[in-house]
């Protein structure tokens, strides 16, 4: 696998930019756009995976450590909060992004 | 033994194309370029030249073509002008970036309105920042020459760059010229199969002009910039190679009587040769005076444009382009950005002249000569000066 894009200096470039590895785009970190985030109360999660479904983003899986609760993953959540729009029993919860 | 031939330039850019075995040609027709396209459609029909001719609906639709071609690694030219290099514009980043060898024999010719389908550089000023290497002719077999060269350089592995050579149109394009042609089996040895090393093949699949976010994109830009200047000294070694093998030699910057000269002229294309006959003459009568003519005009050669002004007192310089409300002559205003930080430095006299076809004449660049020394020194108000305009 190459580098990620954040660790490429210029001289790690491809003549002309051109990609030689399949799914390089999984490598782009969307993430960074979020200015909200999804925070979860997972109690009230029936697993209906509505958010799954409506992800725009298709970054939400059911979380295999959590007992398959459906979680975003944050690399590439753009935390548009159409999953907080759309839970039934409101597990989602946006709250603002702030700078680490 | 060397034979030449009284032929008109375009028909020799066209067989220069021919000797270097393009592989693809697409190309629309535009005044003054048209008979270069016209004489490459004739030697492929008539099957003296083994390519792909497309003829497209565009000057557009032409570079875009090109940039299909060269990316699937055939050796591909095309010819433009004025009106048709705008309309390529968007397209000519896109060769560049993605570092795709296209050949481009560009016809210089004003651009509208008024309409003018003469010579001037306003054409090729405009395409400056697009990333491609511009070198400039002065005549016939140096076009012949310099399109041959061109391939070379473009598919060199240390390069990848689209080439455009540049000659004025008319003056250089219309007119009939004794031109020496190199023998095919020393074009052959000289050129050889282009190899682009990603090209695209089914075979080995990869992603071309693809997106680049904000986390990579200032690396792609860099890259591209290193490329180009890199490019520099690969052109200079094709140009010293080229002159090994069929004796004419060629230099970024052309040197004309510049040592020691106190005034030097500089110029750009084909008003070269008449500049140089009016240096003959104020020489004869005794003023030490030079001229230097640019031939790389991207990369732009800093360092050598230095050694060939040297020590002299005054450089005056005639663009044929202006750039609105600017600093004046494109050219004028990076060799005053080349000087800037110099401890020794010329006196640079600007002038903007010869467009839209305006023919300078011997006298006239006497006349422009002898006002430029003035200038130098008693000063002027003005950013630059145009030349022959009527009051």
């Amino acid at each position: 696998m190459a580098k990620s894009e954040s660790e490429q200096t210029w001289k790690d470039l491809e003549v002309g930019c051109i990609v030689t590895e399949p799914g390089s785009a999984r490598q782009y970190e969307s993430g960074t756009w979020r200015s909200q985030r999804p925070t979860y109360d997972f109690k009230k999660c029936i697993k209906c995976g509505l958010c799954q479904i409506f992800c725009p983003e298709g970054c939400i899986e059911p979380n295999k450590d959590k007992d398959g609760v459906f979680e975003a993953d944050m690399y590439y959540c753009k935390g548009c909060g159409v999953c907080y729009r759309e839970c039934p029993t409101r597990v989602i919860t946006m709250v603002e992004e702030e700078e680490k | 033994m060397t034979t030449r031939t009284g032929i008109e330039v375009s028909i020799a850019v066209a067989d220069a194309v021919r000797l270097a075995n393009a592989d693809v040609i697409a190309a629309y027709p535009i005044t003054p370029q048209t008979h270069i396209v016209e004489h490459l459609a004739e030697l492929v029909a008539n099957g003296e030249l083994d390519a792909e001719y497309i003829p497209v609906e565009s000057e557009h639709s032409a570079m875009s073509a090109c940039l299909g071609s060269a990316a699937a690694g055939a050796r591909t030219f095309t010819a433009t002008s004025s009106q048709g290099l705008a309309l390529m514009n968007e397209v000519l980043y896109v060769a560049s970036g993605m570092r795709l060898p296209v050949i481009m024999a560009v016809a210089n010719r004003a651009l509208s309105a008024p309409l003018s389908i003469w010579a001037d550089h306003s054409d090729m000023m405009s395409v400056r920042d697009t990333g491609w290497i511009q070198i400039v002719v002065e005549n016939g077999q140096q076009a012949v020459d310099n399109i041959i060269c061109a391939f070379r350089i473009a598919e060199d592995r240390r390069v990848l760059l689209p080439v455009m050579v540049h000659l004025d149109g008319f003056n250089l394009t219309h007119v009939i010229e004794p031109i020496v042609f190199p023998e095919q089996s020393d074009v052959d040895r000289f050129l050889p199969k282009s190899k682009y090393p990603l090209p695209l093949n089914p075979d080995r699949p990869v992603a071309m002009g693809s997106f680049a976010p904000p986390i990579i994109y200032t690396e792609t830009k860099w890259a591209q910039e290193i490329n180009i200047r890199n490019s520099k000294d690969v052109i200079i070694s094709c140009w010293d190679e080229f002159g090994r093998t069929f004796g004419r030699q060629y230099h970024a910057v052309e040197k004309y009587h510049n040592d020691g000269a106190g005034v030097i002229l500089m110029t750009m294309g084909s008003t070269g040769e008449t500049a140089s006959v009016a240096i003959d003459e104020l020489r004869a009568d005794g003023e030490n005076i030079g001229q230097v003519r640019l031939r790389m005009w991207r990369p732009f050669p800093f360092e050598e444009l230095r050694n060939a002004v040297n020590d002299a007192e005054v450089l005056i310089i005639l663009d044929r382009a202006i750039s609105y409300g600017g600093p004046g002559g494109p050219v004028a205003s990076e060799v005053k950005s080349a000087f800037y930080n110099q401890v020794k430095k010329p006196k640079i006299v600007s002038f903007v002249g010869a467009l839209g076809g305006r023919d300078i004449t011997v006298s006239g660049f006497k006349n422009l000569i002898k006002r430029g020394i003035d200038i130098a020194r008693t000063g002027s108000k003005n950013e630059y000066e145009i030349y022959g305009v009527r009051e």
